[in-house]
This record gives C-alpha cells, structure tokens and sequence, in this order.
C-alpha cells in the first residue's frame, strides 16, 4: 500500500486550520460519508452539538468492535491473540466493562494527586530549560523540550524505565502515522506489548510506588496480564503523544501571537484559560477513537444505518459557530467553557489533569526563561504531522 | 440554586474542581464530592459551567 498523496479530509489542514472543506460539511448536511485512511466509508460528525451526542450515547456508538471486525490490510489473527492485543485497551471498551477499569485508574489523576506532581514537573521542566541554555541556540524544540518533559514525566508515572525511551518513542510516534501500512503498525504495536510484559512481570515481582506498582497492588488479582500491559501501553502512548504535540504546535500559536504570548508570560491569571483556548483552537486529536453504530440511528438528520464506523471530528465540533463566535480566531481571552479537545462522554481523557499541569507549568517557564524566543526556521518551512492521527509538529527551530 | 450529582455515573474527569473549589472536591476515587449543596452567593456562574461541561454530565442544577 502506498501513502495516498492527501490525507483523509478530517485529517487535512493548513498550518493550524482544519481544511475548509471540514466547515462546509458542518455548515451544510452536518454529517456526510468520506473515506478514511484505511479506505473505508465513514460517517463524519462535525456539529459540537453532534459530536457531544456521539461521544455521548454509549448505547449507539459503540467503541468495542464487533467480532470477526479486521482493518483492511490487517493480517487476520486468531481470535485469541486479537483478545490478548485488545485487553486493558479502555478506549476499546463500553460501559460497564469500562468503568471497571477507569475506576481502578481514576485515583491516580485526581487534581490532588497530580497536584502533588507539580514540584517535580518543575524541575524537569526547568532542567529542560538548563539544557536548552547550554546548548545555545537554534535548537530544536521539539526534541529539547516538548517530547522529553511529558515523557519523562509519564515515565515517572508509570514505572517506565526512561533510559528506553528511544525505542518506545519511535514505536508510539509511528505507530500512530496512518501513512504507514496497518500491517506494519501493528507489529510495531505487538512490539510495544512484548516490551510492556517485561515491565509488568518485573513489577509483579517488586510493585513500586509508580501506577503499575499501584495497580498490581491494589488490583493485581483482578487484572490479567494482558490487561495490566494494555493499560501500560495506553497511558504510556497517551501520556507522550498529546502533551507533546500540544507544547510545540501550542508554542508556535503563541510565537504567531505575540500580544497572547505576552501574556501567557506576564500574567500569571491568563495561563489556565489561555491552555483551554490553545486546547480548543488546535484540536491535536483529529477525530475521536471511531463508534460504530449499534442500531439504525440519525445524527443532524442524516440517517446512519447499523455498523457503520462514526468519526467525531473533535476540530470541527471545536470550530463550530454555534458553540463559539469567531471560532476560527485564536483568543486566550475567550472564556468559552465546554471544548471537546478532552473528548467528551466516559471516554474523556483520564490524563487531562496531568496535560494541563504539564503545559501550565511548561508554558511560562519557556517564555520567562527565554522571554525574547523566536522562531529560527521561516514558518512556511515548518514540518507539520499531517498523516497522524495526533496532530502536531515533527520539530520547530528556535532562537532566543 | 442547588447542585446535584450522580455519583454511580462520574467518571472522575476533575473537571468541576477546575472549575470551583468552593462547590465541588473529589474523594480518594476521583468521585465528586459536593461541597455545598445550596450554591452559595457569587458561584452561580461556576456551578452552570460546571454543569455544562461535566463530560458524563452528572451534574444538575436545580
């Protein structure tokens, strides 16, 4: 399979903005039927209201996938290999099955937990920064800056050795380039596991203080391991992918900005709602995990019959002027609560206290420390990921 | 004005306690924790937003 020259219309943008074609469809039917990145028909929700309902209505849209349901280009796997790959995956689970899981997490992302985080956050963050110095500049900030601090972070977390980051940063960032054959993606994703099952064994053996230990502690006789590698692997790939990208697509917004950079550095009152309106207006998650219709349904009047896959464009819903007046404007003084760039429904991000304290520390330190940063590559030069499903930047030059 | 929750159906998002520390805390679970059931002057506005954007939407004003 070779990569198609354009990635699929909910993927498509210019620099920040999603492909105008995105808003038509919101604007006109709503919902229309487009071909996603494996070739198959989908129905694409654009409306906020819309993409709410969807992401809401377990009982419709379902995140399980029925049995026998295989990718195109996927090889075909017995079924009890394709459970094991499938377990602890949340985000392929509905309710309840789902809460069972959720609730044995849920203690360790409460805003007093990740609260307690915040002197550590710090100083990784700060170390970063020591780092950057050092170097001189131009360096490269996504490798010196908005990678490494969520991945260490994340890393800490769980119980992830740092030291063999290379090997799952290269797996998790392609392992979610869609350019890539299905087949190739998930060897890369069996990988991932086989490496997880080392980390689960040695913490069954020796539970530390990091979340595996916790689980295996607290939970260790109700989750298989199969389980415990696949909610390893989900945070782990979660935790790096999305804070990462927002840090570096979020800095350039800024350096395109400058009065709201300005502000984000000065004034310390601006920084929370300044993260919720760079949350919004990016969007980095191009779509929620796909539903597929439990029963004939219709979303904005269009009639979606049973067993199709449902994309929830979370960039559309963001960008719709019913949710917001002049979406389309980056504004940290918006004050528009309700963006679904957490998702929405169960499913919403377990890690979003965690995201916004990494960015709201990471934010103003990066522009107090070098408060006159700017890029070091014309903006026109800028390498965009635009065949992954997590919207972002493959790096960003910048001097101070 | 009062506040109430479905505790069965929260999903521990945190988002009400970014909201407003005054209505809402989680427990050891994650689960919300109603501070004040009758909401007090001045916290009207953080308990519809609240409401509005609770992801499993557990929150009622009534």
């Amino acid at each position: 399979m070779t990569a198609p020259a354009l990635p699929p219309v909910h993927m498509r943008r210019t620099a920040f903005d999603p492909t105008p074609e995105l808003g038509e469809i919101r604007k006109q039917e709503g919902v229309r039927t487009v071909v996603n990145a494996f070739g198959m028909q989908v129905y694409l929700v654009t409306r906020h209201h819309d993409v709410k309902r969807v992401l809401s209505d377990h009982a419709h849209f379902s995140n399980a996938r029925p049995p026998g349901f295989v990718l195109p280009g996927a090889p075909a796997l017995p079924e009890e290999e394709q459970a094991s790959a499938r377990a602890g995956n949340l985000l392929g689970l509905d309710p309840p099955e789902h809460q069972r899981l959720r609730r044995m997490l849920a203690p360790e992302f409460t805003i007093r937990r990740i609260k307690r985080l915040e002197p550590r956050i710090t100083a990784i963050v700060d170390e970063h920064l020591d780092a950057m110095e050092a170097a001189g500049a131009p360096v490269d900030l996504v490798e010196r800056f908005a990678l490494p601090i969520p991945s260490l972070v994340i890393c800490e977390l769980l119980g992830v050795p740092y030291e063999d980051r290379a090997d799952f940063q290269a797996r998790s960032g392609r392992q979610l380039d869609l350019s890539l054959p299905v087949a190739e993606r998930m060897g890369l994703a069996q990988a991932g596991r086989e490496y997880m099952h080392t980390l689960v064994d040695r913490a069954r053996s020796y539970p530390g203080e990091d979340i595996l230990g916790m689980l295996i502690s607290d939970h260790g006789a109700e989750l298989t391991d199969d389980e415990l590698v696949g909610i390893a692997g989900l945070l782990l790939l979660a935790g790096h992918e999305t804070t990462s990208n927002m840090l570096g697509l979020g800095t350039l917004a800024l350096l395109r900005h400058p009065e709201q950079l300005a502000a984000v550095r000065d004034e310390p009152d601006a920084v929370g709602p300044a993260i919720e309106e760079l949350l919004r207006w990016l969007s980095i998650v191009q779509t929620s995990i796909p539903r597929i219709t439990t029963a004939d349904v219709e979303v904005a009047g269009v009639p979606i019959p049973a067993g199709q896959l449902v994309f929830a464009s979370l960039p559309a819903g963001n960008r719709d002027p019913e949710f917001t007046d002049a979406p389309d404007v980056l504004d940290i003084r918006r004050g528009a609560p309700g963006h679904l760039a957490f998702g929405h429904g169960v499913h919403h991000c377990l890690g979003a206290p965690l995201a916004r304290m990494e960015m709201r520390i990471a934010w103003p330190a990066l522009l107090h420390r070098f408060p006159h940063l700017a890029l070091a590559e014309d903006f026109d030069d800028v390498a965009f990921r635009s065949f992954h499903f997590i919207y972002g930047l493959r790096s960003l030059a910048v001097r101070w | 004005m009062k506040l109430e929750a479905d505790h069965d159906a929260c999903i521990a998002s945190g988002n009400c306690v970014m909201i407003s520390e005054v209505l809402f805390d989680q427990d050891e679970d994650g689960i919300v924790v109603l501070l004040a059931e009758e909401v007090p002057e001045g916290e009207e506005d953080h308990a519809r937003e609240a409401v509005k954007i609770c992801p499993a939407s557990v929150l009622r004003l009534t």
